[in-house]
């Protein structure tokens, strides 16, 4: 390096390019320096380019896609917390009619069974009253009977012919004796 | 191992075949991984399309390291594109080396310190012109004041120092790394015994040379972001 100062002092103007030239390739720089500018210019176009779209692109739709995702998160708990209200609700109301139905038969229930023991009552009265008159009946029919066959008997035995009326009075009083004394 | 660089000279400026031939093959692989990974985009990656994104993610993470990603986001093009040439050329002249008449043709770029330098430089030269791009003219003169103003030497300083050591210490890493390989491969080819010998070394050195190559290609990446932060934030 030192002497291709010196040579070049030495005759500065004529031989300058041509002494350099022993040293230095000139054009060795220039043609890195092209190659390496027409490289990089190419490559921003037909590869660096691309790329980096096609990465930003996967960067949005990635950034899109979280907040999708959190949106959708946000929608599906409101959902979820709307169904739960429904849910409880829904709940509530069934019960609430299983024990209004609870209550209802209950009460039917009840009106059935008094209704049916006062039924009861009123079949039970009716037949001990119809029994009771059905037995006043018998015994008033039996009564006559034996009056009337008391009279056929007495007036047998006796041979004779006495007023009836008498006689009827006379054996109604025993028959009420025969009676009581049963 | 003493073989020249091909050269001709046109316009009266001197170029070398060799590194024209390498930069351009380098450039095809990049440019081919690259358009390749990224044909069939999906919105669910697969295969290199991971990949591709992975080295995006990477690059972004380093950006992201150094500065504010408001800032940073128009550096990310760059650093992509910076790794991945990095990375290849360092890749490149690892299986072989071809050398046709005494002449050096295939090799790796990164190699070269005329190129790792004119790398270097045009890093350098991009951080002073986002640096008077995002501060102004004022700010950024301003800033080789602060904060001592008598620091502003060593801070000029610091910039040409900043460039050598970033193109240098690539161009190093990966000249002696092919020195060793060549070293190890004439040793190979010179005896059976030679053979015997130079296999194990020469394997761990190639698996150490890919080691090294990604871990330049990353250094390389991170301190261009390094000086890219240096000179567009505010709050130093």
């Amino acid at each position: 390096m030192l002497d291709t100062f010196v040579l070049l002092s030495a005759n500065a103007d004529a031989g300058f390019l041509a002494s350099l030239n022993q040293r230095l390739n000139l054009g060795d720089i220039i043609v890195t320096v092209v190659f390496f500018t027409i490289l990089m210019v190419l490559l921003k176009k037909f590869a660096w380019g691309p790329l980096m779209g096609v990465m930003d692109q996967r960067a949005q739709l990635i950034a899109t896609e979280i907040e999708q995702a959190e949106a959708s998160r946000q929608e599906s708990a409101k959902l979820l917390e709307e169904q739960r209200v429904l849910l409880k609700e829904a709940r509530e109301s069934a019960q609430s009619i299983v024990e209004n139905a609870k209550k209802q038969g209950d009460t039917q229930r009840e009106e059935l069974i008094m209704a049916a023991r006062a039924e009861a009552n009123r079949m039970k009265e009716s037949a001990t009253l119809e029994i009771a008159t059905e037995k006043e009946k018998a015994v008033a029919a039996v009564r006559e009977e034996f009056v009337s066959l008391s009279i056929l008997a007495a007036s047998k035995v006796l041979g004779k012919e006495i007023s009836e009326e008498d006689n009827r009075a006379l054996i109604e009083e025993t028959i009420v004796k025969a009676g009581e004394g049963r | 191992m003493n073989h020249e660089n091909p050269q001709f000279i046109l316009f009266g400026i001197g170029f070398n075949p060799s590194n024209i031939l390498m930069l351009f093959v380098t450039c095809l692989i990049v440019f081919l991984i690259a358009v390749a990974s990224t044909r069939r985009l999906q919105m669910k990656p697969t295969g290199m399309q991971n990949f591709m994104e992975w080295v995006m993610d990477f690059v972004k993470g380093i950006i992201k390291n150094n500065m504010d990603w408001k800032t940073g986001g128009r550096f990310h093009v760059l650093g992509i594109t910076l790794i991945m040439f990095v990375f290849v050329a360092n890749m490149i002249g690892l299986p072989f080396a071809i050398v046709w008449d005494h002449q050096l043709w295939w090799k790796s770029p990164t190699a070269d310190p005329v190129i790792t330098l004119t790398l270097a430089a045009t890093v350098v030269a991009l951080t002073h012109y986002y640096g008077v791009k995002q501060l102004g003219m004022g700010k950024y003169l301003k800033s080789y004041f602060q904060p001592i103003p008598f620091l502003a030497p060593l801070k000029i300083i610091e910039e040409f120092a900043n460039t050598l050591t970033l193109g240098l210490r690539l161009y190093g890493n990966i000249f002696a790394g092919e020195i060793l390989i060549g070293l190890l491969a004439t040793l190979g080819a010179s005896s059976i015994f030679g053979l015997a010998g130079a296999v194990i070394p020469a394997l761990a050195w190639l698996g150490f040379s890919v080691f090294i190559g990604a871990i330049q290609a990353f250094i390389f990446v991170m301190l261009t972001m390094v000086y890219m932060a240096h000179k567009v934030s505010t709050d130093h």
